[in-house]
């Protein structure tokens, strides 16, 4: 204890002691939002709704509206259910960094637990599509490659190009890129519609189907280029475009050489 | 015997038979001339040969039937899928022939290559004059080549019947019933019922193979032919003029040029093909009419009028029960089918405006004929922004653009662009021929200042030579025609309305700078 006593005044005391508390305060945090995310007892549940609408009333609040009533600018979250956070906060879609044209793909802001939070916080507030378990989506074993590619090219090639590429939509919209999308993403995303995409409910296709549209999106994402260069998998434009450049392109630098010579 | 001496055996054998001797003699010593543009129609020759022997090779295992088959081959993501005959042939050539995949992609690349050759050669042909009197009926067979060119090429697009040939047959079954009246029935006929029906593929595969390849045989034989006969072109130079041709003979020359120039455009094609994938059908998937994908689009060289197709505005009449989409009679048939006359009948309407029926075997240079270049450049300008708007989805989402906006730049764009291309064009030949005579009567510039002795910097100009000046000065400058609007006795001529509009275009057609002449360059030898 003496020696201890000893250092009361160090210098270095000060910011060691708040070293101390800072990682106290956050191995503490994050032990109890893992367990919090782990357990599903009644009385944790609505902790984790509590600091859901915690997050949402901070970030979430001032467009959607404190009650997720929804406002001008945004629409009501009540019913959209947890899949629909999920997606859409999980993808780093919301917040939205412009509202000008469609909400994209970034970073996302919250850690998956805060998502998780917000998810069931919004969820509290009416039934809604709930987000996929793990055991739901092994669309490896429970998926039909075949089947996912007759069901991708009637139901979403038109938008999102026939390799999963994506496409442009009306007024600077356009259906992003299927590549390095998490397959519980691409199941939320059939399940609750987000921005201009339609609902694809379970009725008009099943669960196992979305697990096949899964496994096709993956095995395209895998599928190497089979004929060369994939010019982006998007059609006749680059070939177009490599045929005038590197085709014609080489061979009128030939004739060029071919007619110098010549002298 | 030495081998020289066994091949003059051969030699005097066939000749002593044949008598053929005399005649090769003469014509493997035919002298061509030689320019590098003067090998684009030449690529366009090669790649048709390359199209032959891989298109031949495919039609060993293509089976050109809208049969229901179910897939058994070894892409397994499309295993079980109900498909034609016609796409799972194509799959099997990709994926089970030997070098079946390769072969596909240089019959596609070739494709792509022959088009924008034949394009590229008009262009040569149309800025240099080229198809002038006595070639007019070459430049009309010409274009026909390139007509049924974009014809066959879209047949070979439509043939493995994957979900973008199918995409593309139903566009063309769509311009099909725009035709009022026939249309419907033009439809019935062509797909031997509703669309798609089993008829079709058979149909145009025999099209495709046969009948539009004996036509391009035909047809290319007759534009040689009629080369051989009238002579190459030459651009203007010392020696050369209308009466003669300068060039190299044929043998040993052209031989072994046009000879390794072949391989070169094999080469090159089958490199492509080797490294970059084209029409990746596996992809696509087979075609149903229910299905569609994000960003069909035809071939390149029907780009333009799937961007024309886009960019119309949607116009319908209906009546006496009946409708007309102008939206796709306009940009589908009517506007193709005036810029296609228009360009077969060009000889005929510069001759009008410039009343000149001489023969013409010297070439012009592109600025000593602005009104033609502007007019040249005017089309290609029109031709380049229904091209962009045929992709306009690729553009909007790989430059963050809005695709309405894209439609309407081009819509406003095909208007405007086309009459100030043809402004900027004639302005720059213009000035080039002023920057041509300021050459000839001042020589080039040296960068070398000097400094005289009161004081004064002066540039020193370098004389030209004397072939540089001939090039410079060689050219005729017709003046425009004088079509009086009344005649010797103060009458009104018959036809004043079209004898003014030919004079109007006369005057502009002969719109230049003068050149220098013998009087310019003896005033300036005085100072």
């Amino acid at each position: 204890m003496k020696r201890l006593s000893r250092y009361r005044r160090h210098k270095a005391v000060g910011p060691a002691l708040l070293i101390f508390a800072l990682l106290g305060i956050g191995t503490t945090f994050s032990v109890a939002s893992a367990t919090t995310a782990s357990q599903t007892t009644t009385a944790d549940r609505s902790a984790l709704i509590e600091e859901g609408r915690q997050i949402f009333l901070k970030g979430c609040s001032s467009c959607h509206g404190i009650n997720s009533e929804g406002g001008a600018i945004a629409p009501s979250l009540v019913g959209v259910g947890a899949a629909s956070v999920d997606f859409q906060v999980g993808t780093g879609r919301m917040p939205m960094a412009d509202m000008s044209t469609q909400a994209m793909r970034k970073a996302p802001l919250y850690t998956p637990e805060e998502t998780a939070a917000l998810a069931a916080y919004v969820a509290s507030l009416a039934p809604g599509p709930e987000i996929p378990t793990e055991a739901q989506l092994n669309y490896e074993r429970d998926g039909s490659l075949a089947e996912g590619g007759e069901l991708f090219r009637t139901n979403c090639a038109m938008c999102h190009n026939f390799a999963g590429q994506g496409g442009a939509l009306t007024q600077g919209k356009y259906a992003p890129t299927l590549m390095g999308v998490e397959p519980k993403h691409i199941y939320e995303s059939m399940v609750t519609g987000p921005q201009s995409m339609p609902v694809f409910s379970d009725k008009t296709i099943t669960p196992k189907e979305k697990l096949s549209i899964i496994k096709w999106i993956k095995a395209a994402e895998k599928e190497p280029n089979l004929g060369g260069a994939s010019l982006g998998r998007v059609g006749p434009v680059t070939e177009g475009l490599l045929a005038w450049t590197l085709g014609l392109g080489v061979l009128i630098g030939v004739a060029v050489w071919l007619a110098m010579k010549a002298r | 015997m030495t081998t020289e001496q066994r091949i003059g055996q051969v030699a005097n054998y066939v000749d002593e038979r044949t008598g053929a001797a005399a005649w090769m003699k003469k014509n493997l010593q035919k002298v061509f001339p030689d320019h590098w543009s003067f090998l684009l129609g030449e690529v366009a020759l090669y790649s048709f040969v390359i199209l032959l022997l891989s298109g031949t090779y495919l039609t060993f295992w293509f089976d050109p039937s809208a049969r229901e088959v179910i897939y058994e081959g070894s892409y397994a993501p499309l295993e079980g899928v109900q498909m034609s005959a016609a796409y799972a042939s194509t799959l099997h050539i990709s994926f089970e022939v030997r070098g079946g995949l390769l072969m596909r992609q240089i019959h596609h690349w070739a494709a792509l290559i022959f088009m924008a050759a034949i394009v590229a050669h008009l262009m040569r042909v149309f800025f240099t004059g080229a198809f002038r009197k006595p070639r007019e009926g070459n430049w009309i067979i010409g274009i026909g080549l390139l007509t049924l060119g974009i014809v066959e090429g879209f047949l070979g697009y439509s043939l493995p019947d994957d979900l973008l040939s199918g995409t593309g047959i139903r566009i063309a079954e769509a311009i099909i019933q725009a035709i009022p009246v026939v249309g419907s029935y033009l439809s019935y006929f062509a797909f031997g019922g509703a669309f798609p029906g089993e008829a079709f593929i058979p149909r145009i595969y025999i099209v495709h193979v046969l009948l539009l390849p004996g036509a391009f045989l035909a047809l290319i034989t007759a534009h040689l032919m009629m080369v051989w006969y009238q002579k190459h072109t030459q651009f203007p130079g010392p020696g050369r003029t209308e009466k003669n041709v300068v060039g190299y003979p044929l043998m040993p020359v052209y031989m072994a040029k046009a000879g390794g120039f072949f391989f070169i455009v094999f080469g090159v094609t089958a490199f492509i093909s080797a490294v970059a994938s084209i029409n990746p059908i596996w992809l696509y998937g087979p075609y149903t009419p229910g299905q569609i994908t994000a960003g069909s689009q035809p071939d390149w060289y029907m780009g333009w009028l799937d961007g024309l197709v886009r960019m119309a505005p949607p116009l319908e009449t209906y009546f006496f029960g009946y409708t007309i989409s102008w939206n796709i009679l306009i940009p589908g048939l009517i506007v193709p089918g005036i810029l296609f006359t228009g360009m077969a009948l060009y000889p005929f309407i510069e001759s009008w405006i410039t009343g000149d029926k001489r023969e013409h075997h010297l070439l012009d240079r592109p600025r000593n004929a602005p009104n033609r270049t502007a007019l040249g450049a005017m089309s290609i300008t029109f031709m380049l922004v229904a091209l962009i708007n045929g992709g306009n989805d690729l553009i909007a989402t790989h430059f963050d653009l809005s695709i309405n906006q894209i439609m309407w730049a081009t819509r406003i764009g095909i208007i405007v662009l086309p009459p100030l291309a043809f402004v900027i064009t004639k302005r720059l030949c213009l000035s080039l021929q002023r920057a041509d005579r300021e050459l000839v009567l001042h020589g080039r510039e040296t960068g070398r200042l000097l400094r005289l002795p009161h004081g004064e910097f002066v540039e020193v100009h370098e004389p030209i030579s004397p072939e540089k000046a001939y090039l410079l000065t060689s050219h005729e400058q017709a003046p425009p025609l004088a079509l009086p609007e009344v005649d010797g006795r103060g009458v009104k001529r018959a036809g004043a309305l079209r004898n003014k509009l030919r004079s109007r275009m006369s005057v502009a057609h002969s719109e230049a700078v003068p050149k220098v002449s013998t009087d310019d360059l003896k005033e300036i030898e005085h100072h």
